[in-house]
């Protein structure tokens, strides 16, 4: 039975709280949504709830970190990269400190509540900072395994965690490791570099693929900083098409990365799957994702038209 | 005459160790002058209101180890009012952690003493500060981290009264209260004047005691006069006293503090020190040096 990442998220970090006394947990009043109150409860001398305060509740990290603590952080996605950006940067950043900040209900995964409450940029302002690593799990079992290796990263780590129940995606073949893409599935006419919820849909989308005779190479980005571009290049150098897709804005986000990253390589042919610099809407959560273009259908629609013979001038 | 930081650490007589301290205060703020003008860039106001506070701090309370900048059991100074830079710089390489003769470098480029504090390139800089409204957040996480590990070490933040203007101290403020950790220690240095104008007109705070009394902060009685070393000296009395943490003491203090036509005027918040003004600042500061040294 599948479990939302945010649940797996806050089970590892009670489990681990259990094997590392140097592990500290903050929140800012939204501990039973983000999950975190499973650590409050086992270690309450060890989780500081610091109210409606996210700033605040992230130089304290820093301030817990430079004595040797390592701090998780935690919040909604959208105001932990908002409204303690300054604090990311020249506190965590600047001075490398070892946080990690768990940012929940991200992406659209909190559909009901609206646009203010979807975090659709936070990737593209984490990664834009100096010094920081960004994680983007596609699934829970992969949250547990990002949050574990996040701990060892000597700097601030960002992980994006989603609200609801996703996909599990069948067991992958190699470890998880920071900074590492996972091939999902091979394939010679393009490649799909996705991240998050839009790994299983892109995994959707290459089965229907296959049928119309199109063979996607299916890459799961879960680290868009440090981007593993090696990976990323052996793969488009030999597809020579790309379609990135995110639950994010395409300005800035996994699409940005990958195109900073290879468009100094290589000649290859690109488009991409995400919000197209848009503010969205409540609803159901698949009903809003679909709305906004993000789908296995649209990563199918977009694959067909990038094989296409002559698709640079199609695009 | 020079005094040096063994002579105020090795001296036994209360009295005489103060009057070194005023004396190498008074001898930091004509170096930071002279550094001003040479430099042509820096912050003159804010450094010169906190001179007696920072040095009377590092020479006469804090337990620290020059040689072992990142001692774990070491008390911590946030200067949240990052831009009094040239101040800890000097008080730090006065009390041993670098050369003094590095200060000549200051906001050069490859140096090691950044346009605002800088704890990954310069020893005995517990964070880098310079973006108002932090020191009290990470003040309040290194207390915490005290408390959590059984350790005794003091942790100190200094504000001026503008970076009480962010929002952030305020929420920093009610999390103190919240947790209490011992020896959690705020220090205003309150020169009632900001970088466009005076406080009273850019963003009046009122009564700061009675702000953070009513914020559940154990706030120093009376009004304790921030150039005063004696002053100054009863207040870390306080502070060894009985009573609830965290606690905050608001020192009285006069931007630019030294020079007659520099003080509690907001152009010297930040103006370059030009020739003609170091021309006639300085002798006001070596007549101050002077007088100090007479009484020693």
């Amino acid at each position: 039975m599948s479990t939302t990442m945010r649940d797996a998220l806050g089970m590892k970090l009670a489990a681990l709280g259990r094997e590392r006394k140097d592990l500290v947990v903050l929140d800012a009043d939204v501990s039973s949504s983000t999950k975190s109150s499973y650590f409050a409860a086992e270690f309450p001398e060890r989780f500081f709830n610091v109210g409606v305060a996210e700033a605040n509740m992230v130089d304290i990290a820093g301030g817990l970190a430079t004595c040797g603590y390592r701090p998780v952080v935690n919040a909604f996605a959208i105001f932990l990269a908002l409204k303690a950006t300054d604090q990311v940067r020249n506190v965590l950043c600047y001075n490398r400190l070892p946080v990690v900040l768990a940012g929940s209900y991200a992406g659209l995964s909190d559909s009901f509540d609206g646009a203010s409450h979807h975090a659709i940029t936070d990737v593209a302002i984490m990664r834009s900072l100096p010094n920081m690593t960004v994680i983007v799990p596609a699934d829970a079992a992969e949250a547990e395994a990002a949050l574990e290796a996040a701990l060892a990263v000597d700097g601030p780590v960002y992980l994006r965690i989603n609200r609801n129940v996703t996909p599990d995606l069948a067991p992958a073949a190699e470890p998880f490791e920071v900074g590492r893409i996972r091939r999902l599935r091979k394939g010679a006419d393009l490649t799909i570099a996705a991240c998050g919820l839009c790994v299983a849909m892109a995994l959707e989308a290459a089965a229907e693929l296959e049928r119309a005779g199109i063979e996607a190479e299916v890459l799961n980005v879960a680290t868009i900083k440090p981007l593993d571009v090696e990976t990323l290049a052996r793969s488009v150098g030999r597809t020579g098409r790309l379609l990135v897709a995110e639950e994010h804005t395409v300005v800035g986000g996994l699409a940005s990365a990958c195109a900073e990253a290879l468009a100094p390589r290589m000649h290859f042919l690109m488009d991409t799957v995400g919000l197209r610099d848009t503010f969205t809407e409540s609803g159901p959560y698949d009903r809003i994702l679909d709305k906004y273009g993000i789908s296995a259908a649209e990563m199918v629609r977009r694959s067909t038209a990038l094989a296409t013979p002559g698709a640079a001038s199609a695009l | 005459m020079n005094v040096t930081a063994g002579a105020i650490l090795s001296e036994p007589d209360r009295n005489r160790k103060t009057a070194m301290t005023r004396l190498l205060a008074r001898q930091i703020r004509v170096e930071m002058l002279d550094i001003l003008h040479q430099k042509g860039t820096g912050h003159w106001g804010g450094a010169a209101s906190a001179c007696e506070l920072v040095t009377a701090l590092y020479f006469l309370r804090m337990n620290i180890d020059p040689a072992r900048p990142h001692w774990e059991d070491r008390d911590r100074f946030v200067l949240s009012k990052g831009h009094a830079s040239l101040l800890l710089y000097e008080v730090l390489a006065h009390r041993g952690f670098f050369d003094p003769a590095l200060a000549g470098t200051f906001r050069d480029i490859d140096s090691t003493l950044q346009g605002h504090p800088c704890m990954r390139k310069t020893p005995g800089v517990d964070m880098s500060t310079g973006a108002l409204g932090h020191g009290l957040s990470v003040g309040l996480g290194m207390a915490l981290a005290a408390r959590l590990s059984g350790k005794q070490y003091w942790t100190y933040v200094m504000v001026g009264e503008g970076c009480l203007d962010e929002g952030q101290s305020w929420e920093a403020i009610m999390a103190a209260a919240k947790f209490r950790p011992e020896r959690f220690v705020l220090f205003v240095d309150n020169n009632g004047v900001q970088l466009d104008g005076p406080s009273a007109e850019i963003m009046p705070l009122g009564s700061i005691n009675a702000k953070l009394e009513a914020f559940g902060w154990n706030v120093a009685p009376g009004s304790h006069d921030g150039h005063d070393l004696d002053a100054i000296l009863n207040t870390y009395e306080w502070l060894d006293g009985p009573g609830a943490w965290p606690r905050a003491v608001v020192y009285t203090t006069v931007k630019g503090k030294g020079v007659s036509f520099m003080e509690g005027l907001s152009k010297w918040h930040g103006s370059p020190v030009d020739d003609g003004s170091w021309n006639s600042a300085r002798p006001e500061l070596l007549a101050a040096l002077a007088e100090a040294e007479a009484s020693l």
